[in-house]
Formats: structure tokens, sequence, C-alpha cells
């Protein structure tokens, strides 16, 4: 068995993973990241929108600050985050920002003169100060007031993780890519590293280290339709729960996107509803303003979500071979505008429907696009239940997004977080001795081993992964979808509970040799079914709606009962639920709830009350 | 009436010692707006399981999928296959490690590529959090960002000649880092630096003009125009250091 041996081990070599890893090197620790694929190939690298930080040099973002920022965010999470980590996120973000501009993003920057932006389809004018120029730029995303959405063009999360890995390369942080965890080593009480499945081998290998870090962001890929990438999986997640012994935070705040091109669900971004595209029915009538005169297609993306799929299910769904969905109309911006300002969205719609938004509509549906909830940590990214784990990224619930995630605040998140809990975990290693105890480390390898032979042998049965798999799919898809309810959602509990029976009889039709696909599916399906049954039950419980969760059975948001985090974790493995206990949602509320100011009025008088700032700030929901 | 599709594709597991290499052919229905994704991974849940290919972002934006598709290295993921004939042969890309099938190792390729061309920003300045950033103009921003546009999928060492021959060549990709780097005035070397990293037929001169490096490229950069311009400055220093200047 090779066993490698490391200061700080990183699950993950995304942006969240990678920037810890520079911490830690720079520290003067060593640090391996361990990846599914070459680390520049990561999700990361696909996020367009924008990286927000209150750097204030823009048109449109004069007079902007941290605590803007701040409000925006917390807003956006419908006061479902943690304010403190909020604030000390929205404190850091541009110094981050400007770090990486040292390291060599190639950021867009100020051209002084007049801007335009568009939103709710109208052109916003602003005007960028000349003693600015060649300062970072930010342009307006997510629907926030100030414009901080800082951009490298067309390719910010490409433009930041390129960059990330190169600082990466350059302190020698080792990137242990077609690696894939698939158990934690621990004793009950600290972490060692983890037992890998080489994937270009299909060997096992066993990682030591002081400190270990879950960063292998999302989990959409237990949906039916994402927008996330094929290795969005869940995968670090499943480490951390098959411990049982720390918890995931919020796992049922999931964040849905209105546009997903069909039937590939690839994103199709806000800028077209931005830039006033609107979306049609069957009949190519529009929808989303009937319900509330006066308000148009730009809501939050969650709102949106919610009524389109009240539209379709009401009948207004375009019938087709990959099931209904509904039409994206850009074509009163011309084939020109289409050219220069959505270029991306035109070579997507004439790569794979074949379309030609200029003369065409554009075929789109609700996804599954971000989880608020992960792994729960705390402030310094530390996991409560195992000394020397961390977490960060999309995979952590630090609790950054609470219930929606703003606009922009993904990638921001992940490089802010990533440099905090470096700093905290290289301060954690100062002066830590561990030992490791070779029976643990055994035990574990054993253990992996006799489920690998088990799975090739079909020792527990012959159920086929890919079917089990669909299942838990279709399970989310009819139960924990945009809109909730308690009998859906008891419904999709039961069946994820016979999934999760199926999950454990799962043995391999082939012959499992090498980097075989099919037995990486199956190593971490019956953790897949225990994530879904953890998103699933959390909605259930909680019977109020915020952000993302939309209960239509409990339609208001409700802050005497619920201003809480789900905390879930699976105490024993054979346990057929989680088991579900809440911790307050914030230590302190320097921002008390109030409205978010859009949406069907459930959140009371105050949203209504507060109408202009609030309205406009709640926008903030998106990006 | 639909398509039936015909697959042959490259099987061989180096793991198994019953494997060798082989063509596999697979038929398959094709469905409305299908992808290359969506047949292979019909194809790996419906037929064989144990088949290997690597997609990750699926939309064409990371490069995870390069493969040979009907004689040309190309990104699957962006592939419909209205745009190809019934029959389809997928081979794995050429130069890269094999891991099995349609699945090869670029990444310790590219790794070594950055370990040869330094490929980060060199500068003895030391960031300080406390000062606003130093200022570019957007124009020089941006064309950083065209040189930067690479995704690392490995079309370009696949359709080179001159890779197929020598396997330690830099490849258009990592000419095109060092032109990323030489294009940012952030980064303190110069081309006498430059010239110690690919002034040799490992680098700049082992390019023999072939250009199929560009005609691949799914992300269109200017590789004929960048690795021309590159040698133009190479054989000047190479002078200029031949007459000690």
């Amino acid at each position: 068995m090779q066993t490698v041996y490391t200061d700080v081990l990183v699950i993950g070599a995304g942006l969240a993973g990678e920037r810890v890893a520079i911490e830690a090197a720079q520290a003067g620790f060593s640090a391996i990241c361990l990846s599914l694929v070459p680390a520049r190939h990561s999700h990361s690298a696909v996020a367009q929108g924008g990286m927000q930080a209150a750097l204030g040099n823009c048109a449109g973002g004069e007079g902007d600050s941290p605590d803007a920022h701040f409000a925006d965010t917390v807003r956006g999470s419908d006061w479902g985050c943690d304010q403190e980590v909020a604030q000390l996120f929205a404190e850091r973000a541009p110094v981050e920002i400007r770090q990486l501009a040292h390291w060599g993003v190639p950021w867009s920057r100020v051209t002084p003169g007049a801007h335009t932006h568009f939103r709710d389809g109208a052109p916003i004018e602003r005007e960028a100060r000349p003693e600015n120029a060649g300062l970072i730029d930010a342009s307006g995303f997510g629907g926030t007031d100030k414009w901080r959405a800082c951009r490298a063009f067309d390719g910010t999360g490409h433009g930041v993780l390129f960059t990330v890995d190169n600082v990466c390369a350059k302190l020698g942080v080792e990137v242990h890519d077609k690696t894939e965890a698939i158990a934690l080593i621990q004793d009950g009480e600290m972490c060692f590293g983890c037992v890998a499945r080489c994937l270009r081998t299909g060997e096992l290998r066993v990682y030591l280290s002081k400190a270990s870090v879950i960063a292998t962001g999302g989990f959409g890929r237990l949906f039916l339709h994402s927008t996330n990438a094929v290795i969005s999986d869940g995968g670090g997640h499943i480490l951390v729960l098959n411990t049982g012994l720390a918890p995931m935070g919020n796992m049922e705040a999931v964040q849905f996107h209105p546009t997903a091109l069909v039937p590939t669900d690839i994103l199709i971004g806000d800028a077209c509803r931005d830039h006033g595209g609107t979306l049609l029915d069957a009949n190519k009538e529009r929808f989303l303003n009937i319900r509330e005169p006066g308000d148009g297609e730009p809501a939050g993306r969650d709102e949106v979500c919610r009524r389109m799929v009240r539209h379709m299910r009401q009948g207004g769904g375009v019938a087709s071979p990959h099931g209904e969905h509904l039409w994206l109309d850009i074509r009163h911006l011309g084939a020109e505008r289409i050219a220069s300002e959505l270029p991306a969205v035109r070579e997507l719609c004439a790569r794979i429907p074949g379309i030609d938004p200029a003369r065409q509509l554009i075929p789109v549906r609700p996804a599954q696009h971000y989880g608020m909830g992960g792994v729960r940590t705390g402030k310094d990214g530390h996991v409560p239940g195992l000394k020397g784990l961390f977490a960060v990224g999309e995979a952590a619930c630090w609790d950054l997004h609470g219930f929606n995630r703003l606009g922009g605040n993904s990638l921001a998140e992940a490089v802010v977080a990533g440099g905090m809990v470096g700093r905290k975990i290289a301060e954690f290693l100062q002066g830590a001795e561990v030992t490791f105890n070779s029976a643990v480390i055994d035990d574990e390898v054993k253990r992996q081993t006799e489920r690998i032979g088990g799975l090739i042998r079909c020792k527990a049965g012959t159920e086929n992964v890919y079917k089990v798999r669909q299942a838990m799919r279709q399970a989310l898809d009819e139960g924990a979808n945009v809109l909730r309810t308690g009998t859906g959602l008891a419904a999709c509990v039961a069946s994820l509970r016979e999934t999760l029976d199926r999950a454990r009889r799962v043995g391999l039709k082939s012959n499992g040799l090498g980097v075989n696909p099919e037995l990486s599916a199956a190593l971490k399906i019956e953790g897949q079914v225990k994530l879904a049954l953890m998103v699933a039950l959390g909605a259930l419980k909680r019977t109020e709606s915020r952000g993302c969760h939309h209960r239509e059975d409990f339609p208001a948001r409700d802050d005497g009962a619920w201003l809480t985090r789900t905390l879930a974790t699976w105490k024993n493995p054979d346990d057929d639920l989680p088991t579900l206990e809440y911790e307050p949602a914030s230590p302190a509320y320097p921002l008390p709830p109030d409205g978010r100011g859009h949406g069907d009025g459930q959140t009371g008088a105050s949203g209504a009350a507060s109408a202009p700032a609030t309205a406009r700030n709640a926008d903030a929901v998106r990006g | 009436m639909n398509r039936q599709l015909l697959f042959n594709i490259f099987r061989y597991n180096p793991q198994d010692p019953e494997s060798a290499p082989h063509l596999e052919r697979f038929a398959l229905d094709e469905s409305d707006a299908m992808t290359l994704h969506l047949a292979l991974t019909r194809i790996r849940e419906e037929q064989d399981p144990s088949l290997q290919f690597d997609f990750c972002c699926r939309a064409g934006v990371c490069g995870s999928c390069g493969m040979v598709i009907n004689g040309r290295p190309g990104l699957a993921c962006r592939v419909a296959t209205r745009d190809l004939p019934d029959e389809i042969t997928l081979l794995p890309l050429p130069v890269f490690q094999l891991v099995g099938d349609l699945s090869v190792d670029t990444g310790s390729w590219f790794r070594d590529m950055y370990d040869a061309t330094e490929s980060w920003i060199h500068t003895r300045e030391l960031f300080d959090p406390a000062k606003p950033e130093k200022r570019m103009d957007n124009a020089l921003a941006e064309s950083i960002h065209e040189l930067d546009r690479c995704v690392e999928c490995g079309c370009c060492v696949a359709a080179c000649a001159t890779a197929r021959l020598r396997p330690d060549f830099l490849g258009a990709a990592g000419l095109n880092r060092v032109a990323r780097f030489r294009a940012d005035p952030r980064d303190e070397r110069t081309d006498r630096d430059y010239y110690e990293i690919i002034g040799n037929d490992l680098g700049i001169f082992g390019c023999m003009g072939l250009l199929a490096c560009e005609d691949v490229c799914p992300q269109h950069l200017p590789l004929r125009n960048r690795l021309g311009f590159l040698r133009r400055k190479m054989g000047v220093t190479a002078l200029k250091q031949f007459f000690g200047k």
C-alpha cells in the first residue's frame, strides 16, 4: 500500500481547495490537493457571473462599502446566514481581489466614461471617473444596487482558477489529479487523512495528514436536472457523512436556476433576462407579469423558478421529448447585439439545440444550480466533531448564503473563505504533533478493500447502480424541487428510504478492474441517497418558506420558529434516516430580520412597507 | 424516424490482463439534440458500464473531454451527433498516457509544462494588502485574457507532428503559456529568460509550422500568430546573444 504523508491534505482542487493550500504552503507546510480531474478543469472554471467585492472603483460602484455588500448578502440569504461570517467575508473580499491581481488575474479594468448596464430590460447609464482609470472594474450583476461583480472579461472563474493554480505550481503545492478519496481515516476524535482510489490504475492509496480539508464543491448531480458539472456529486459530503460524527447544515437550502437549456441543462446566464429577455409559455405569451401586474421578468431567481413551475402545472408548459419546458425570448435584441453582448448564449444555442436565438425561442426549464448547505463548519472552517478536519467552499456550510446565495458570491466565497480557513489551518498546525495509529489506518484500508471486493462479487445483491441513481434523482425531482409540500416531501422521503435499501444491495455488472467507472459510481451511491434524504427530510420538517426553500403549505417565513439552521447527522451507518437538530441561524443579528421585498408577499408587511430600497436590494438574490 | 448510430470505440484497459487494444462497436438510437456526452453516457449506463471516458462540465468550458472524433481532436461535449455521419469512430488523444478506453492523462503532461515554463508571474514585489491595486490598461488586460483562454484540453498537442515525434516538446499549449506571461507587465522576466526556456528544439525552434494546433484549438486561440511572433523574438534574442549584446 502506497502511503503519502503531507501536513495538509486538501480533497478537491478547485478554487477553495487550492486557495487553502496556498496559505498552508506560504506558512511553510507541505500541501497536497486530490482531484477527480486536472485542477484547471474543476467546476470553478465554469463560473462566469463575476466575483463580488466592494471595491467601489467602477461606474455604478461609487459609495460602495463592505457594509453594503454585507447587507445585500444577509437580505439575499433571507436572514438564514451567519451574520458574523457575512461581515468577515465582505470586509476581506476587496483584499483578496487585489491579491489575485498581484498574482496575475487579468481583471477587467475601469475605462473612464459612460457605461451601460441592462436591468429589467432597460439600460442604466453610469459614469466611470477618470481618476479611477485602470483600477479593477466591476459590473452590475446579481441585482445589487451597487455594481461590484469583478470580472476577467468573459472568463472570470477560468481566469481566477488558472491564476490560483499557477501560484500552487510556483509554491510546490502538489495536485494529485485523477485521485478520488473514498473514506476518511479517523479514530472517532481526530481525522488523519483518507483512503483514496487512484483513477489512473484503480489502486488504493493512503494519504496521512495533520489537517484534512473537504473542498469538493457541490452536490448538484443528486438532482435529475442540474447545471452542475458531472463531478459535482457530493463525494466530499459523503466522506464526512459516513463518519457519523459531523453534521451537514441546511441541506434543504438548494438554489434552482430558472433558465437551464433543454435538454442538456447547461446554464443560460441571467444576463439574458437583464437584457430584457422574457419568458414565454406554450402559447408564446408572457406569464411572469400575470400574477402581479407591474412585476416583470427579472424578479429573484427563486421567485422566477416558482412562477415557471406553477405556470407549467397550470398547462402553460411546452411538451417535448425531454419533458415540459418554457421559452426564453431574446429575439428583440437582434443578431448584432446578441453576437456582441451575449456571445456565449448564441454559441450554446447554436451548438446543441441548433437554434439561432436572434430568430428562434430558446427552450429552458428550472434546474438545480447551487447547494447553500453542506458540511457544517465554524467560522474558522473547522468541522465540529472531528479534530483536524476542515471544510470550505460550496462543500461547506460556513454559512455565508443561508437560504439563498447572492449572485457572484460563490466565487468570492471560494477565494475569501479559502484564504481565511487556510490561515486558520496554518495556526492549527503550528506546533501540532500528531501520532498516527497504524491500527486505525489498517482497519480503514481493510474496510475499503472489503467494500470494493463485495461490490465486485455482488455480495449484497445485483442492483444496478445507474438505475438506483436514477430512482434517487426522480424522487428528489418529484418531491424536493422548486415547489414543496408536506405530502410531496413525505412521499419523497418514503421513496428515498426504499432507494436506500436498493443502494445497499448494489453489485457490479462489469469486472471492476482498473479505473472502472461503475465501481466509482457504486462506491458513493449509498452516501448519495443518504445525502438526498438529508435534503428531503430537512425540507419536510422545515414548515416555513425561506429563500429557495418554498413550502406551498407554509408559504410564509416564520422567524419565530425557524430562524434556525438544520443540522443533519447520520449517526449510525445502518440508520434509515438522518438525525436532525437545529441551531440559531446566526450568533447575533446586527441586521434584524426584515422583508426581502419581492415575491408573493409572504414575508409580511415589512417587505412591502420598505418598498423601493429593499425591492431593489431584494433582487440581490440573483447571480 | 431517428437514425441508428454506429459507434466504433477504442477499448483497452491496461489494468485488465485479458484486455487487448481493439475497436468495439456499439449501436445507439439517436435522440433529439444528442451530444457525444449524452451518447457515451447512455452506452455506459445501458450497454457497457466499464467504458472509460472523461467529461466534467459537459458545457464546452472546462476542457476535460478531448478525444479524436472521426479523425479529428476535439471536445466531445461540444459535438452534436446530428453533425456527424451514421458511423462515428472515437479514439483517445494520442501523445498523452492512456488511462483506459477514451480516457487519457492530460494532467501530468500539463503539470510538467507548468514546471518547464515556470507558469506563474515572476516578480520581486510583495503584495501589500493596504495598498490599492496597480493600474493596468483595460485593452492590455484583455490581450492577456485572450492568451489565458487555453483550457488545457490537449487537442493542440495531440494534433502536433513534433509532439508525436518528441514527447518532451512543449507544444502550442506550452509556447502559448510563455506568450501569455511575456505579454503581462507584472512578470519581470525578459526575452533572455524566456530564451532559456523555449530557445531550443523542445521549444519554439521545434515547431515545424504545420499549425494543426490552430486548426483544432476549440478556444480558437491565435496560435499561428503567437508562435510566429515568439519565433521572431527568440531569433532576435539568439542573434543578440551571439553578437554579445
